[in-house]
């Protein structure tokens, strides 16, 4: 019998049975998308982010549809830590996979408050920390786009956390190796990126931005070639490990990222045009995988190189 | 296909089309047959694919219109590319769609008072059905633009439900808005207790339907449309206003709300 290919992979210590996370706010908290697929289908779920309170995000319309593409500026509606734990949590600890609670703050504080009591809580596996997120004016993006600020921030989270500790970037700066060493040096066990890349879109008939936020983060198959460039960039600067996304729809995009070395995938604005798309990614990379002799995802990792 | 996306923990999403067929002012019919209609309820939606590949990217999503057996039927109106594409489907096609989504209508009082605003009919078709089957006596008022975007004539006089009109060029029925018609039934009502209000059409419409059901002490749902990424609850780009404070899901909390969630605008 021929023997199972073999789906898993590590990120630093986090072992998942396979390379590819719902990516933060395209999966919700796994049970929107439980009657098309099963959200253990995934290795890792990354929760919609998470605050301290409750928060009721940005004003309508919040999404347009661009080429290949689409905006988004929901800002980051979520229910708060404390409803998450007391309705959310359950339902996630019943599944096979490993849970990923994202999160973010409006001050170093708050972060380190977050990444304390997270890493209490029984059912979560790793945390991912936003400083990324371009459609909310306090926090998330200063963070994510001073170096200085970024390591301050990330300094306090881990050393509050006690799981490990996942860094999201944004790709809104003008050198990302810059950021990811920043980050690395103040203690991150891991880096994902890229978070969506702002941009807007014109209601042309009105005259008017298309979003009420007027700009918003650009995600899908649009932003791929940015999200491996910067994947490939954070991969020459630091030694943990790299999570890669962004525009990932296909088996093969996803292999682009492992190919660069990323040790895993986020699957993000896929899981919207298609719930099924975690089985589809996961057959495709086996496919590929096993045409070429390879029977280890593992195997493929890191085998990028310039002729 | 099937067995094999059920073996992997999905669920098939494979629609084949059985009848697409213009109908008139811009107007569509789209029939299919899925596994999985079966269950859906009058004011749920689907979300369809419209093609495979990256252009467009997001499904769309379609109030259902009617459900016989394993079909499901669809009434849209061509607006963009989405439904432009749309209407190039053939029969024997296969499309992917989600269904059903959403929370539908609720049961409704002795006499349902259905309302619809153009392409607001949609939904209020299988509803019309289903409330007859209940033993209820549905009354219709549906209103448009013209004549021409007053839709389904034929189905619903072959049900025999008791239908009014208003256009705001006269064209058909009374001259202004089908408002004014529930306005009427309101005041003419015998038995207010008895009826039930239940409408789909432009906000403006909902929000002006919900203040006349509201005075008037009668049970009001209405059914929103709205774009949508998902359409299972999770990306949150759908909402809108809720009178209690915060934002609710179109998708997950709706498409059918009690009108009295709704902050209008």
């Amino acid at each position: 019998m021929a023997k199972e290919f073999d789906l898993s992979v590590k990120v630093g210590a986090l072992e998942l049975k396979n390379p590819l996370i719902a990516a933060s706010g395209t999966f919700g908290y796994g049970s929107e998308f439980a009657d098309f697929v099963d959200p253990s289908s995934y290795g890792a779920i990354a929760v919609k982010g998470l605050s301290l309170n409750p928060k009721e995000g940005n004003p309508m319309p919040r999404i347009v549809e661009t080429s290949a593409g689409m905006l988004n500026a929901i800002g980051l509606e979520n229910v708060g830590l404390r409803r998450f734990i007391e309705e959310k949590l359950d339902y996630l600890r019943t599944l096979d996979t490993k849970v990923i609670a994202n999160f973010f703050g409006n001050t170093v504080e708050d972060y380190a408050a977050m990444a304390s009591c997270l890493s209490e809580v029984e059912g979560i596996h790793a945390l991912e920390m936003n400083i990324s997120c371009p459609n909310v004016k306090a926090g998330g993006i200063a963070f994510g786009t001073d170096p200085l600020l970024a390591a301050e921030v990330v300094g306090a989270a881990k050393k509050a956390a006690n799981l490990p500790l996942i860094v999201k970037l944004s790709p809104n700066v003008t050198d990302i190796k810059v950021l990811a060493r920043a980050v690395e040096e103040a203690g991150a066990d891991a880096i994902s990126l890229i978070n969506t890349i702002t941009g807007m879109a014109v209601n042309l008939d009105r005259q008017t931005p298309a979003l009420a936020n007027v700009t918003g983060g650009l995600s899908g198959p649009a932003i791929k070639p940015v999200a491996l460039r910067m994947t490939w960039e954070a991969l020459s600067a630091v030694k943990i490990p790299v999570i890669g996304l962004g525009g990932i729809v296909t088996g093969e995009d996803a292999l682009e990222f492992l190919c660069l070395g990323a040790c895993a995938v986020q699957i993000g604005t896929a899981n919207f045009i298609k719930p099924l798309s975690v089985l589809d990614i996961l057959s495709e990379i086996e496919h590929y995988l096993t045409a070429k002799g390879i029977g280890r995802v593992t195997d493929f990792i890191g085998t990028f190189r310039i002729p | 296909m099937c067995t094999q996306s059920a073996e992997r923990g999905g669920r098939e999403t494979v629609a084949t089309v059985t009848l697409s067929q213009p109908i008139g002012g811009g107007y569509h019919r789209l029939r299919f047959a899925s596994s999985g209609a079966q269950n859906a309820t009058p004011g749920q939606f689907v979300m369809v694919r419209v093609r495979d590949g990256i252009a467009p990217l997001l499904r769309r999503p379609f109030s259902i219109h009617m459900v016989e057996g394993d079909e499901v039927e669809l009434l849209y109106r061509e607006v963009g590319e989405g439904t432009g594409i749309m209407t190039g489907l053939k029969v024997g096609d296969r499309i992917d769609v989600l269904q059903p989504l959403g929370r539908g209508f609720g049961r409704g009082g002795k006499v349902p008072l259905l309302i619809g605003g153009g392409i607001g009919v949609a939904p209020l078709l299988y509803l019309a059905h289903s409330f007859l089957a209940a033993g209820k006596s549905p009354k219709l008022l549906l209103g448009g633009r013209t004549e021409r975007d007053i839709l389904c004539h034929d189905q619903f006089s072959c049900l025999a439900v008791p239908t009014r009109y208003a256009t705001e060029d006269g064209s058909l029925g009374d001259t202004g808005l089908v408002t004014a018609l529930l306005k009427d039934e309101l005041d003419s009502a015998e038995d207010l207790g008895g009826l039930s209000v239940h409408a789909c059409g432009p906000i403006p419409m909902l929000s002006a339907v919900a203040r006349l059901a509201e005075g008037a002490g009668v049970a009001c749902e209405v059914s929103l449309e709205a774009h949508m990424a998902c359409g299972l609850g999770a990306c949150l780009g759908c909402v809108v206003k809720a009178r209690d404070g915060g934002y609710v899901r179109v998708c997950a909390d709706g498409p059918v709300f009690d009108s009295k969630k709704i902050l209008w605008p």
